[in-house]
């Protein structure tokens, strides 16, 4: 059939993979960093009591949509069935998940969505690379994390973050650079240090943009989470995995709801902040 | 030197500007380098200087590179090839942080569409530029309501740009670039965005803050009126190049070119011209010498029924008619016997749109006088006639056309 022989690139992989992980600290130092962050976080919400934590969160809704009563209540019956089903700790584990790789995916993405809208060849680089993590499907990530950071909770998050950072990087690039040239102009006519106008035009005028990137991340990696319990991030994930296995529809479709109530009380209430927050 | 200077400043927007420079030193057409190269040419060897206090207008059709030769003014763009100097400094010298202290302290822009910040209120807009220069917030923010009051918007400090109308916003752009207080002012068509009637005040308040603050002013404008009004001297620009630099009346009355004369024809010649374009060297006679016989004959042979009287420092004194100058002469009266003192009188400085109503009311030819002494006359045809064809009606002197009655 073909004149060549195969290509090695498996046994390529393999040998790339063995070096890097050779590299001390390249890989310990994350990880320990994650498992603190996420163990921390996850003990920190469980020890909120049920009750505390949604009547803190119904307020919030209610502050957060300018005092309306359809999310705010939407919030409180809610969480008032997820506990009732007996998912409360399940739920605080996938929150701590989703919050920590969303809180990642916006520390890196967003400096990284800077650089892009700064400099052209940045842009020109990492454009592809966010377009394959994009395509590539959800699955394909899980084998790196575990293969660099073992099972659990961190490669949980390192595989969520993986999926979920590409939006708010776009976003921000999108943002700066959808930013008006007059504004830029006379930003730079009044003698602003490129520091200045990026911290006083540029950003402020992005905000709408980025948000709805972090937006778009905090949903992705809620979508990760299923997929993540594949190999051992505990949550509402593993409870779906489970049914799945099992062939439990009642107990799936249970948690299954959790899910969804989480994921639109997330998105309801990131969106309504970027609205509030906008200019009168 | 001027306050700025420009040299042979050229602009070429494009990836190889050499090869499009070379063509323009062959003096090849703006549309042919397009062609040839895909390269834009934006500024063309402009060279002029602006003098300090001076209020120096660009004009040109759209395209013609207006926006880029300001821009180029304070290195928004970045010269291609020649060089401007500010002060007698070279700004293409100057490092990031020279450029910066520059644009803070000497130069502030005004933009056609305001460039207002949407998410800060007007006030805080106003203090942007001595932000960036870390003025202290009480300081600034004294300045920044100074100059807020100095273009009549006290009172909008805490209201968002969207909330404020066109002229409002623009008066916003234009405390801003005030707050700076710099020598000079560049405004891109910084009223065109303007209804005609706010604009006209917009421009008053302009020549007014000039006449108060002295600042060196930079302005765009694609309303020739509008040049006229407000500018010392004018440019007019096409492709990129600098056709013609002038006074407002270099540019009426002696147009380079088909291109500046194109300008030039729409113009309301009523607001331009004046008084001293249309008027006419009059016949008079002098009453400490001249009598009634002499006045006589001089109406006879001009052809004229009244003519003005003066002393001997040509002091506007009166007009005689031809009737009451020959009972003068039957009945032995002299000419301040018979004057009559009562004249229609216009300074030379009035526009042509205010002539129309004296001169349309007067029977008898109408005298320009300044500081008292008679400067010409207006007859009723002159003004019309100045009004289509643009003809300086003064410089043609064989006309004695007289007056009716
Ligand atoms: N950033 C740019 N890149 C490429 N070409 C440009 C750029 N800016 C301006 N040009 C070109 O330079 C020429 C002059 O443009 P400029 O904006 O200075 O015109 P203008 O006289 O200000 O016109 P208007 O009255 O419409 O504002 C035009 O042919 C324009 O297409
Ligand atoms: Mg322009």
């Amino acid at each position: 059939m073909s004149l060549l022989p195969r290509l090695p690139l498996a046994d390529g992989i393999d040998a790339f993979v063995d070096w890097l992980k050779g590299i001390d600290g390249l890989f310990d130092v994350p990880k320990e960093f994650i498992g603190f962050t996420v163990t921390h976080l996850s003990n920190g919400l469980s020890a909120i009591p049920a009750w505390l934590f949604i009547l803190l969160l119904t307020g919030l809704a209610f502050f957060a949509t300018k005092k309306k009563f359809g999310l705010p209540a939407f919030v409180f019956f809610g969480f008032m069935l997820i506990e009732n089903l007996g998912y409360w700790s399940d739920m605080m584990l996938t929150l701590s998940l989703v919050l920590t790789s969303a809180g990642i995916s916006v520390i890196l993405g967003i400096p990284f969505g800077i650089w892009m809208a700064k400099n052209k060849t940045v842009e020109s680089i990492i454009t592809p690379i966010l377009d394959f993590m994009q395509t590539m499907p959800a699955f394909v990530y899980l084998i790196p994390a575990v293969v660099f950071f073992g099972i659990g909770m961190v490669p949980g998050v390192i595989a969520s973050v993986i999926f979920a950072m590409p939006p708010t990087v776009r976003l921000t690039n999108l943002g700066i650079r959808q930013v008006s040239t007059e504004l830029i102009e006379a930003s730079d006519a009044f003698g602003s240090t490129p520091f200045q106008k990026l911290f006083k035009v540029q950003l402020p005028m992005a905000k709408k943009t980025i948000m709805a990137g972090v937006n778009q991340s905090i949903m992705l990696a809620l979508s990760m989470v299923v997929i993540a319990s594949m190999i051992g991030a505990s949550g509402l994930g593993t409870k779906v995995y489970y049914a799945v296995g099992r062939n439990d529809a009642g107990g799936g479709f249970e948690a299954g709801i959790a899910l969804v109530i989480l994921a639109i009380i997330l998105d309801r209430l990131t969106q309504s902040f970027n609205r509030q927050k906008g200019v009168a | 030197m001027g306050k700025i200077k420009v040299e042979n400043l050229t602009k070429i927007f494009g990836k190889k500007p050499k090869k499009a420079l070379e063509l323009l030193n062959k003096n090849t057409s703006k549309d042919e380098i397009l062609k040839q190269t895909g390269m834009t040419v934006g500024v063309n060897q402009a060279s002029f200087e602006v003098q300090d206090g001076e209020i120096f207008v660009i004009m040109g059709l759209s395209g013609s590179g207006k926006s880029t030769l300001v821009r180029l003014l304070n290195r928004l763009i970045e010269p291609t090839t020649g060089n401007v100097w500010i002060d007698g400094v070279d700004l293409a010298a100057m490092g990031a942080k020279e450029l910066r202290e520059v644009r803070r302290k000497k130069l502030s822009m005004v933009f056609q569409k305001f460039g207002l910040f949407p998410f800060r209120t007007v006030l805080e807009n106003v203090e942007y530029g001595l932000e960036v220069q870390g003025v202290e917030k009480d300081e600034r923010k004294a300045t920044a309501i100074s100059s807020l009051e100095l273009v009549g918007l006290s009172g909008y400090e805490h209201m968002y740009p969207n909330e404020l109308s066109g002229g409002m916003q623009q008066r916003v752009g234009l405390a801003r670039a005030l707050a700076n207080d710099p020598d000079v002012l560049l405004m891109d068509e910084a009223f065109s965005a303007l209804d005609p009637l706010i604009r006209k005040d917009m421009q008053d308040e302009l020549l007014d803050l000039q006449q108060k603050m002295q600042k060196t002013i930079i302005f765009i404008t694609h309303d020739l009126d509008e040049a006229l009004r407000i500018g010392d001297r004018i440019t007019i620009m096409k492709d990129g190049s600098i056709v013609q630099i002038g006074t407002p009346e270099d540019i009426l009355t002696n147009p380079e070119n088909d291109y500046v004369e194109r300008f030039v024809e729409d113009v309301d010649r009523s607001k331009v011209f004046t008084a001293s374009h249309v008027m006419k060297r009059p016949e008079t006679v002098n009453a400490e010498k001249d009598g009634p016989r002499v006045a006589m004959q001089r109406m006879k042979d001009t052809g004229i029924s009244s003519i003005y009287v003066t002393n001997r420092k040509k002091e506007l004194l009166g007009i005689v008619s031809a009737e009451e100058v020959s009972k003068a002469v039957k009945e032995n009266h002299s000419l301040l016997d018979i004057i009559e003192k009562n004249v229609p009188t216009v300074h030379p400085d009035t526009p042509l749109h205010e002539l129309f109503d004296v001169v349309s009311t007067s029977p008898i030819p109408v005298a320009v006088v300044e500081d008292g002494l008679l400067k010409g006359i207006i007859i009723r045809g002159a003004v019309l006639a100045a009004l289509s064809s643009g003809q300086e009606v003064n410089k043609d002197e064989s006309t004695t056309e007289a007056s009716a009655s």
